[in-house]
C-alpha cells in the first residue's frame, strides 16, 4: 500500500507550488537581459558553482550570519532550515531501505511511517540500517522541534535573541507561519500515534506512542493526525509563493545569480524582483535602522521591501532612507537594500529632467602637479578642513594642485542616490575629463561622498584615488609628517560613505591614535551610526533629521570626549549644528598637531598656480 | 522683618532692578559671577543710537546705588530651591542666602561665531565679530589687517547666529541691525576712504531714531546695503576675504572681496540660565530664553510665584529696553511682596 | 480690466506684470503638499550664493521659489533641470528648507505643464 487519500493535500500543494515556482522563475529568466542570461548559464558549469553550493550550505542552511548576530537566533533559524532539509534527505534515504531504491512518489518518504510499520528493530537499536534511520529521524525531528520552541519564545522574548523589535507580519505571513509551525508537531503526533498502535517508531515516537496508547484511543486519532500533518504541509506550500517563505527557494537562486556576477541594472528588473522575494522578513534590519528615531518605523528595509514586492511602495517610503547601509551590513541574506531603494527612486523620478548643457569646456589646468586635491562641494562649507589640508600638503612638501579651489561641479553621487543615474553619469564624465587633464598620479578628496563615486564609477586611468584620511596616514607612514601627541580624549565617528561605503576604518584611527587618546563607542566601525545629515535621504524634515543627529551624538558622547573627530564635511557640519561637543575633521586634528618642517621635504614648486 | 530679594546677574538689568528695589526699601543681594558689575556693556564702546559711551552709561546706572544693595561678586549661582515662602539660593563657592523673591537678570551670551564655520571666524585672520570690533574701538586699536594695512573695504554680515535654524537659533536678536549701522558709521569715521558694505536679510530698524541712524549711514557715510545673506567666505593670497552672497534684489550671485569682515553675532540664551530654570522647575523655557507668565500682560512674572525676570534672559533686548524692563521688574517684585 | 483700460486710452503691456489672478497656482499647491518647507523660504539668497550650478549658469533656487509661489511656472522646468542636487543649499538654508527634495518635487510637478 503506497497511497492513501490523506496524502492529497500535501501532494497537490506540492504540485501547485512547483507549478507556480516554474512560472515565476521562467518569467524572471525571460526578463533578464541577454548578457545576464549567458552569464547565468555559464555559471552553472563553472568552478564558482562549488562556491555557490558552499555559500548556500553556510547561509541558507547553517545561517552563519544569523549566528554571528546572535547564537540563539542562529540556532533557531538553523534548526528549522537544516533540520527540515535533513528530514527530507534522510527520509528519502530511509524510504529506499524499504522500497529497494525504486523511484517513489514524493509523498512516500514524507509519510513513510504511515505506510511502513517495521517492528524488526527496537527503538534504541541504532547499529542496523533501519534502526539507524529510525533513531536519526527522531533526533532530527527533535532538533526541528527545539527550534519551534525557541520560535514561540521569541514571540514574547525577542530580546533574548538580540532583537528589540520584531517584524509585524501581515495576514498571509501569519497563515504561512502557523501552518509551518504546526507541520512538525503534527508529524510528531502522527508518527507517535502510529508507533503507539503498531510499534516501529524511533526513541521518541515509540516512547510517546506508548504513553499516548495508555491514555488515548489511538485507533481513532492516528489517521486524522496524518490528515492534519498532510494538510499543514499543503497549506504551507500553497501560501509559500506569496508569503515571506518564498525566500527559501529564492535565496538559493539569489546566491547563484550573485556569484554569477549579475547585478541590478539601471532600472529594477528581474534581479530586483528576486531580491525582493529573497527577504525572509526576519526583522534583523529593523533595530539597526535609525529611521525609527525619526518615527519612520515603516521605512525600514523589511517593510520597504515588502511594500515594493506588493507593488505599494510610495514616493515617501522610497525617499525615507539615509542610505547609511546599516541594514545592508546586517542583512543575513545580503540583499542589496540600498540598490533596491535607488532602483525604486529611479522609477519615481523617471520624469525628472536634467540639463547640464551649460557646462562648457573648462579651461585646461596649466600647472602639472603630483597630487590633485578635490575638496568637494561640502568641503567649501568647512573651510577649516580645506585649510588644514593645504597646510598638510605644504608641510609635507607635496607638489599639489587644488583643482576646485574656486568651486566645482558636483561629483554626481547625490544624483545617483536619487535614482537619477543618467544625469549623474553626465557629471561623472565631465569631472573625469577635468581630473584626467591634470595628469597627476593621485587624486585626494576630503569628501567621502565624492570618494565613494570616484572609486566606484569614475574611470581614472592611471590615477589613484584616496580619501584624505588614507593619504595622511600614508604621509605619516612615509615620514613626511610628524605628529605630536596631545592629552585630548577623542571619539572617532566613521562616516557612512567612508566606512561601510568604502571599507575605510583603520587609517583614520591609525592617524588619530598618534594625536589623541581614542575612545571607541558602542556603535563604531561597520556599526557606526549615521549623523542624520545624509544626502541620500530625500523625505525627512529638519526636526526628524535633528532627532537622528541627537541620538547619534548622545551615543558618541558617552565616553565624554574632548573632541569628536570625523572625516566627512557633511558629518562635521551636521554634528556641529547639534552643539554638544567640539567637532573636528581628522585633517584639522593633524594640521594642529603636526611638527612644522622648517624646510619643505623636497624642493618642488609649492606655491599654487 | 524687612523683605529680602536676590537678583541674579549684575548687568544693566540686574543693576537697575536692584537699585529700584532698594529705593522701595527692600534689601537686595545682587549676585554676579564676575569680579565687577556691568555685564556685556563693559565691553561696549558706544551704544546706539546716540553713540553714548558704554562706560558712561554704566556709571549713570551705578551712580546713587542705595546702600541696601549688597553685591555678592565672583559667585556663580548653582542652585535655587523653593522652600515654603522663601527661596534658598546657593553659589559655587559655598555662598548661600535666603530670599523672599528672586529676579533672573542673567542676560544672554554672544553667539560663538566659530559655529558658522563657513564664515571663517577663527580660520581667517581678517574675519572678526562685532564684539571684537567694539573692543578694538574701546581700546583704541587701529583698524588694520594682518599685513598692517588699513582695509580698503569692510563688510558687515547681519544675522550671524540669529534667524538661523542651522545653529538652532530661530529668533531675531533685535540689536544687530542697528549695531551694524552704528559700527559701520564708526568705521567710516576712522577710515573715511574705506568702502563699507552691510549684507542683510531684512533691516529691522524698529527703535526710536534707528531709521534716522540708517539714513545718516547712507546720507553722510555712503554705506552700502546689499540684500543677501553670506553663504561662505574664502581667503585670497593677500588675506582678503572673498565673500559669496546673492545680490537678491538684482538676482545675481555676487563675489566681493573685503579686507575686513565683521560678523554681527547675535544673542543666545545663557546655558546656565536654562539649567537654573530647570532646577527651579520653570517649564516655560522653550528655546533657553525664559518665557514670562504672559508676554504682553505679565512680562516680568514667571509661572512660579516669587520668581521674576528682567532684561535679556527672557529674550534679546537693547540696553534701553533692558533698563525699562528692569524698572518694571522692580515694581512687579514690590507688588508681589505687598509693599 | 484690459477692456476698460483701452476704453480710456491706455494699453497695459501685459508681459511686464505678474498677472497673479490669471496665473494658475495648482503647481505651487502640489509642490507645497509634497514638500511643505517650500513655504518657509525667506528669500535670503544663501542657496543661490552657494549654488554649484550658479557658478556656470543663472540658476537661482530663490528665484525659482518666488516664481513658483507667484504662479509664474512656464519656465520652471528648464530652470530646475540645471540643479546638480549637490546639497550645498540644504546645508546653508537658515530656514531648513529641504531644498533637494523641493527641486525634485518641482521638477515632477511641472511635467504635466510641459506635456
Amino acid at each position: 500500500m503506497t497511497f492513501d487519500l490523506f496524502v492529497l493535500p500535501f501532494f497537490l500543494g506540492l504540485l501547485f507550488l512547483l507549478a507556480v515556482l516554474f512560472i515565476k522563475y521562467s518569467r524572471w529568466i525571460a526578463m533578464m537581459s541577454g548578457p545576464d542570461r549567458v552569464k547565468a548559464g555559464m555559471a552553472l558549469f563553472s568552478v564558482g558553482m562549488l562556491k555557490t553550493m558552499w555559500e548556500v550550505f553556510l547561509e541558507s542552511l547553517l545561517h552563519r550570519k544569523m549566528f554571528k548576530r546572535n547564537p540563539l537566533l542562529g540556532y533557531m533559524h538553523m534548526s528549522f532550515a537544516l533540520g527540515w532539509f535533513l528530514l527530507i534527505v534522510m527520509g528519502n534515504l530511509e524510504s529506499r531501505v524499504y522500497s529497494g531504491g525504486h523511484i517513489n512518489p514524493p509523498y512516500y518518504p514524507i509519510f513513510l511511517k504511515f505506510f511502513i510499520h517495521d517492528k524488526r528493530v527496537l527503538p534504541f537499536e541504532i547499529f542496523t540500517l533501519p534502526g539507524f534511520f529510525r533513531f536519526t529521524m527522531d533526533l532530527i525531528l527533535l532538533f526541528v522541534l527545539s527550534g519551534l520552541v525557541l520560535a514561540i519564545f521569541k514571540r514574547t522574548r525577542s530580546r533574548w535573541f538580540g532583537m528589540k523589535r520584531a517584524t509585524k507580519h501581515n495576514k498571509l505571513d501569519k497563515w504561512a507561519i502557523t501552518s509551518l509551525w504546526l507541520i512538525f508537531p503534527m508529524r510528531l503526533l502522527a508518527e507517535s500515534f502510529t508507533a503507539g498502535l503498531y510499534k516501529g517508531g524511533g526513541f521518541i515516537t515509540n516512547s510517546l506512542g506508548s504513553i499516548f496508547d495508555a491514555v488515548l484511543p489511538l485507533q481513532y486519532l492516528a489517521y486524522p493526525a496524518w490528515w492534519a500533518y498532510s494538510t499543514m504541509l499543503g497549506v504551507f506550500f500553497v501560501t509559500l509563493p506569496w508569503s515571506r517563505f518564498m525566500h527559501i527557494p529564492t535565496e538559493v537562486m539569489l546566491i547563484y545569480l550573485r556569484n554569477a556576477g549579475i547585478k541590478q541594472g539601471k532600472y529594477p528588473g528581474s534581479f530586483a524582483e528576486l531580491e525582493l522575494r529573497a527577504c525572509p522578513r526576519c526583522g534583523v534590519c529593523i533595530d539597526v535602522c535609525q529611521m525609527n528615531d525619526a518615527g519612520l518605523n515603516g521605512s525600514t528595509a523589511v517593510y520597504f521591501i515588502r511594500a515594493l514586492r506588493e507593488n505599494r511602495a510610495e514616493v515617501q517610503l522610497n525617499s525615507n532612507c539615509m542610505m547609511c547601509g546599516r541594514c545592508l551590513e546586517a542583512c543575513p541574506v545580503g540583499i542589496d537594500t540600498l540598490g533596491l531603494r535607488v532602483g525604486a527612486r529611479s522609477v519615481d523620478n523617471i520624469m525628472v529632467a536634467s540639463d547640464f548643457s551649460y557646462l562648457l569646456p573648462q579651461p585646461s589646468v596649466k600647472r602639472k602637479a603630483d597630487v590633485v586635491y578635490f575638496a568637494g562641494c561640502m568641503g567649501h562649507l568647512t573651510p577649516g578642513v580645506k585649510n588644514a589640508m593645504q597646510k598638510i600638503f605644504k608641510n609635507a612638501g607635496v607638489n599639489y594642485n587644488f583643482i576646485d579651489k574656486d568651486g566645482s561641479i558636483c561629483c554626481g553621487r547625490p544624483l545617483k542616490l536619487a535614482g537619477l543615474k543618467d544625469a549623474a553619469s553626465k557629471l561623472t564624465d565631465e569631472n573625469t575629463l577635468k581630473i584626467l587633464e591634470t595628469r597627476a598620479d593621485l587624486l585626494v578628496t576630503s569628501c567621502p561622498i565624492c570618494y565613494k563615486i570616484f572609486s566606484d564609477d569614475y574611470k581614472l586611468k592611471g590615477m589613484q584615488v584616496m580619501h584624505h584620511s588614507v593619504y595622511i596616514d600614508k604621509l605619516v607612514t612615509e615620514g613626511l609628517l610628524t605628529l605630536q601627541p596631545s592629552a585630548l580624549r577623542a571619539v572617532y565617528h566613521d562616516p557612512c560613505e567612508l566606512g561601510r561605503g568604502s571599507g575605510i576604518y583603520l587609517e583614520p584611527r591609525n592617524v588619530l591614535k598618534q594625536i589623541a587618546e581614542v575612545a571607541e563607542v558602542a556603535e563604531h566601525g561597520v556599526n557606526s551610526l549615521c549623523c542624520g545629515g545624509s544626502i541620500g535621504e530625500l523625505g525627512m524634515n529638519s526636526t526628524q533629521r535633528n532627532t537622528i543627529r541627537d541620538g547619534a551624538l548622545k551615543m558618541l558622547c558617552e565616553p565624554q570626549p574632548d573632541v569628536l573627530v570625523t572625516a566627512c564635511p557633511l558629518c562635521k557640519k551636521t554634528f556641529d549644528s547639534g552643539n554638544q561637543v567640539a567637532v573636528k575633521d581628522i585633517a584639522e586634528m593633524v594640521a594642529e598637531s603636526m611638527t612644522i618642517n622648517r624646510q619643505p621635504v623636497n624642493n618642488k614648486e609649492l606655491v599654487e598656480a | 522683618m524687612p523683605k529680602h530679594v536676590i537678583v541674579i546677574g549684575a548687568g544693566p538689568a540686574g543693576l537697575e532692578t536692584s537699585a529700584n528695589l532698594a529705593k522701595l526699601g527692600i534689601a537686595v543681594t545682587l549676585v554676579e559671577k564676575e569680579e565687577s558689575t556691568g555685564g556685556h556693556v563693559k565691553q561696549w564702546h558706544a551704544l546706539f543710537p546716540a553713540l553714548l559711551p558704554g562706560t558712561e552709561a554704566l556709571d549713570a546706572i551705578r551712580k546713587g546705588m542705595p546702600e541696601n544693595v549688597r553685591v555678592q561678586n565672583k559667585t556663580t549661582v548653582t542652585g535655587i530651591e523653593a522652600v515654603n515662602n522663601y527661596f534658598t539660593v546657593s553659589g559655587h563657592n559655598g555662598w548661600q542666602e535666603k530670599a523672599d523673591a528672586i529676579v533672573f537678570a542673567t542676560g544672554f551670551q554672544l553667539f560663538d561665531a566659530r559655529r558658522k564655520e563657513e564664515y571663517g571666524y577663527g580660520i581667517y585672520e581678517n574675519v572678526i565679530t562685532s564684539a571684537d570690533l567694539e573692543e578694538m574701538f574701546a581700546t583704541g586699536k587701529s583698524l588694520v589687517n594682518r599685513h598692517g594695512n588699513k582695509p580698503e573695504r569692510i563688510g558687515f554680515v547681519h544675522c550671524v547666529g540669529s534667524r538661523d535654524e542651522k545653529v538652532n537659533n530661530l529668533h531675531c536678536s533685535k540689536v544687530c541691525c542697528i549695531t551694524a549701522v552704528k559700527q559701520a558709521i564708526e568705521v567710516k569715521q576712522m577710515l573715511p576712504e574705506a568702502e563699507v558694505f552691510c549684507f542683510y536679510m531684512d533691516l529691522r530698524m524698529f527703535g526710536r531714531h534707528y531709521e534716522e541712524l540708517y539714513k545718516e549711514a547712507q546720507e553722510k557715510y555712503n554705506i552700502q546695503f546689499i540684500r543677501g545673506r553670506l553663504s561662505e567666505s574664502a581667503e585670497d593670497q593677500d588675506g582678503n576675504i572673498v565673500l559669496k552672497v546673492e545680490d537678491t534684489l538684482l538676482g545675481k550671485p555676487l563675489r566681493i572681496k573685503a579686507g575686513l569682515l565683521v560678523l554681527m553675532v547675535g544673542m543666545e540664551p545663557l546655558a546656565g540660565t536654562k539649567s537654573l530654570a530647570d532646577k527651579l522647575g520653570l517649564t516655560k523655557v522653550p528655546d533657553g530664553f525664559i518665557q514670562p507668565a504672559d508676554e504682553v500682560l505679565q512680562s516680568n512674572f514667571t509661572e512660579l510665584p516669587g520668581v521674576f525676570v528682567a532684561g535679556a534672559c527672557s529674550g534679546p533686548k537693547s540696553v534701553s529696553d533692558t533698563l525699562a524692563d528692569a524698572r518694571s521688574a522692580a515694581l512687579a517684585v514690590a507688588g508681589f511682596l505687598k509693599l | 480690466m484690459e477692456k476698460k483700460a483701452r476704453q480710456f486710452g491706455y494699453t497695459i503691456t501685459r508681459d511686464r506684470q505678474i498677472d497673479y489672478d490669471a496665473n494658475k497656482h495648482d503647481i505651487s499647491k502640489i509642490v507645497a503638499a509634497a514638500e511643505p518647507s517650500l513655504n518657509l523660504c525667506i528669500s535670503c539668497g544663501t542657496c543661490s550664493a552657494t549654488c554649484s550650478a550658479a557658478l556656470f549658469t543663472d540658476f537661482s533656487l530663490r528665484h525659482v521659489i518666488l516664481l513658483l509661489r507667484r504662479g509664474e511656472t512656464s519656465g520652471l522646468a528648464k530652470e530646475v533641470a540645471k540643479c546638480m542636487l549637490c546639497g550645498k543649499c540644504q546645508l546653508v538654508c537658515p530656514r531648513n528648507v529641504s531644498t533637494r527634495n523641493l527641486i525634485i518635487q518641482i521638477s515632477k510637478a511641472v511635467i504635466p505643464a510641459q506635456l
